[in-house]
């Protein structure tokens, strides 16, 4: 059954732009992507969203909805009270572009400055093994569709555009961590790299990526606090760097 | 300079924030619940009081080490003498609070806890928070959350010696063994608490095994791994519920020993 749905959507550009409330028609079982497109049919031809997959899985309808760093395509129309008026503008940690689109290229800068997986100098292309188990653990954070909803919520670049230069972001943490997890990688550094270069010191675990990721990766859990801990082993455990030193161990470098 | 969400370039939005849900009560339920516990336990540890009654002792004053502590309570001795500051002599519980208070303090729970609720670092995700500057856990004093592992092995020691006070528990009033009362449920449901808060830490998960690059080469270590991750996506619960668990042991205690209530023997 259709309902009448009450918008506020912010339009403009980078140097203005507000709310504007529209009204526009919902049918049962209706994801706020699609009444984005209906009054971009019906009401505003030159409203401009990025969309591609509607079906979560390509992470580019990322906009905020009443607030809350959110994909539109997964977001039900359903879930929101009968009167409720929903506001939806353009992710507020990076710059817009126009509407609900926004400039989202600092996260390829950033993954630009990852070191890549470095496969052992023995093994030829398709030689490389791997344990079920030890494939299991980055399949996790396989699963990432780069919607940057964590990179948006994260206070440290969001509340605090001058981090941006030395800080990579939850997303790009996830991506240290399955490399550094990865028994066969042979770069040996990426806990200092992480440390240093990328700003995992920045991070104050408030787990506001966790909360968003539509994939429901524990992007905390699994891959932050296991490489603060790894960070720990190398840099603040004196104990710990004797221990490897005196045993030649290798792995925590 | 206008920072944050009111940078340049970012859509030009008046709010902090424009959530509509009450992002606003977990924080300040987090802040009544920690404010609470942190009153009453500045309380209890400066009373020098009330925390020790054949056979039950007070997880804030165990192990009782100062030669002020009264007949009967230090488990491990009195390696330390009586000092006074001001006037007022120094209560025993100062003397090893600092252990689980830095390890709460460095917890990778309590963290997300308090830099949310006391410092609105951010106060609710997506809500902007009112500082201008923010360097994180990189510097002093908030570097030295790094040494939660150091805290992590103290914590170990005292769920050991919080263990041994609740067996001790199994005593009567005359020391005698074979009997059990209100008082022995409530040392080992503390103590129950504290191994679960401990087990599910995220330093204990990653020194079983999450440190390692290859889970195959390491059969058992990746079997307790998967089983102190299972403990870890509570450890939020066991945080609350320890903390819980240590405040209601002392008042208990404490209760008893100033004869408010009796202890209950059901044997």
């Amino acid at each position: 059954m259709a309902r009448k749905l009450n918008l506020r959507i912010w339009r403009g550009n980078s140097t203005d732009g507000g709310l504007q409330n529209v009204t526009v028609d919902a049918n049962e079982g209706e994801v706020v992507l699609d009444v984005i497109h209906r009054v971009q049919a019906e009401q505003m031809n030159d409203l401009a969203v990025r969309w591609n997959c509607k079906a979560g899985k390509c992470g580019s309808c990322s906009m905020e909805i009443n607030g809350k760093p959110r994909l539109a395509c997964m977001t039900q129309v359903a879930s929101f009270e009968e009167e409720e008026t929903i506001t939806l503008t353009p992710l507020r940690a990076f710059p817009v572009i126009k509407d609900l689109v926004t400039d989202v290229s600092f996260n390829y800068k950033k993954a630009m400055e990852i070191p890549a997986y470095e496969a052992p100098a023995d093994l030829k292309p398709g030689e490389a093994r791997m344990a079920q188990v030890d494939v299991e653990r980055s399949q996790e954070f396989r699963k990432c569709i780069e919607c940057f909803l964590c990179q948006d919520t994260c206070h440290v670049i969001r509340d605090h555009e001058e981090n941006k230069k030395s800080f990579a972001g939850p997303r790009f943490f996830i991506r240290i961590a399955e490399l550094d997890m990865h028994p066969l990688d042979m770069l040996r550094n990426r806990k200092q790299k992480a440390q240093e270069e990328h700003g995992l010191g920045m991070c104050n675990i408030t787990k506001c990526c966790t909360e968003v990721c539509p994939e429901h990766i524990r992007i905390t859990d699994n891959a932050i606090i296991p490489m603060k801990e790894r960070v720990v082993d190398v840099k603040y455990d004196p104990a710990r760097w004797l221990g490897s030193k005196i045993r030649k161990r290798d792995g925590i470098l | 300079m206008a920072t944050g969400v009111f940078s340049n370039g970012r859509a030009k939005i008046a709010e902090r924030t424009l959530r509509t849900d009450r992002w606003w009560l977990q924080p300040a339920f987090t802040v009544l619940v920690l404010f609470s516990f942190i009153v009453y336990a500045t309380f209890r540890a400066f009373e020098n009081a009330h925390y020790f009654v054949e056979p039950l002792i007070s997880p804030f004053y165990s192990p009782c080490l100062s030669t002020g502590c009264v007949s009967g309570s230090s488990l491990l001795g009195q390696p330390l003498g009586v000092y006074h500051i001001f006037g007022m002599m120094i209560s025993p519980s100062l003397f090893i609070l600092i252990f689980p208070l830095g390890f709460r303090m460095t917890c990778y729970y309590y963290r997300k806890a308090y830099y949310r609720s006391f410092w609105f670092s951010p106060p609710a995700c997506a809500v902007a928070e009112p500082h201008s500057k923010y360097t994180g856990e990189t510097r002093a004093p908030l570097i030295m959350q790094n040494a939660h592992r150091w805290f992590f092995y103290a914590g170990l020691v005292f769920n050991f010696i919080l263990t041994i006070d609740a067996i001790l528990a199994f005593r009567n009033e005359h020391n005698q063994w074979g009997h059990m009362s209100v008082g022995t449920l409530v040392l080992l449901a503390n103590a129950t608490f504290l191994w679960l808060y401990s087990a599910s830490c995220h330093t204990c998960r990653h020194t079983i095994g999450g440190r390692l690059r290859n889970f195959s080469k390491h059969p058992m270590r990746y079997k307790l791994w998967t089983w102190v991750s299972i403990l870890n996506h509570k450890h939020q619960n066991f945080a609350w519920v320890s903390l819980f668990g240590v405040a209601l042991a002392d008042l208990y205690v404490r209760q008893v020993s100033a004869g408010s209530i009796t202890n209950l023997y059901f044997f």
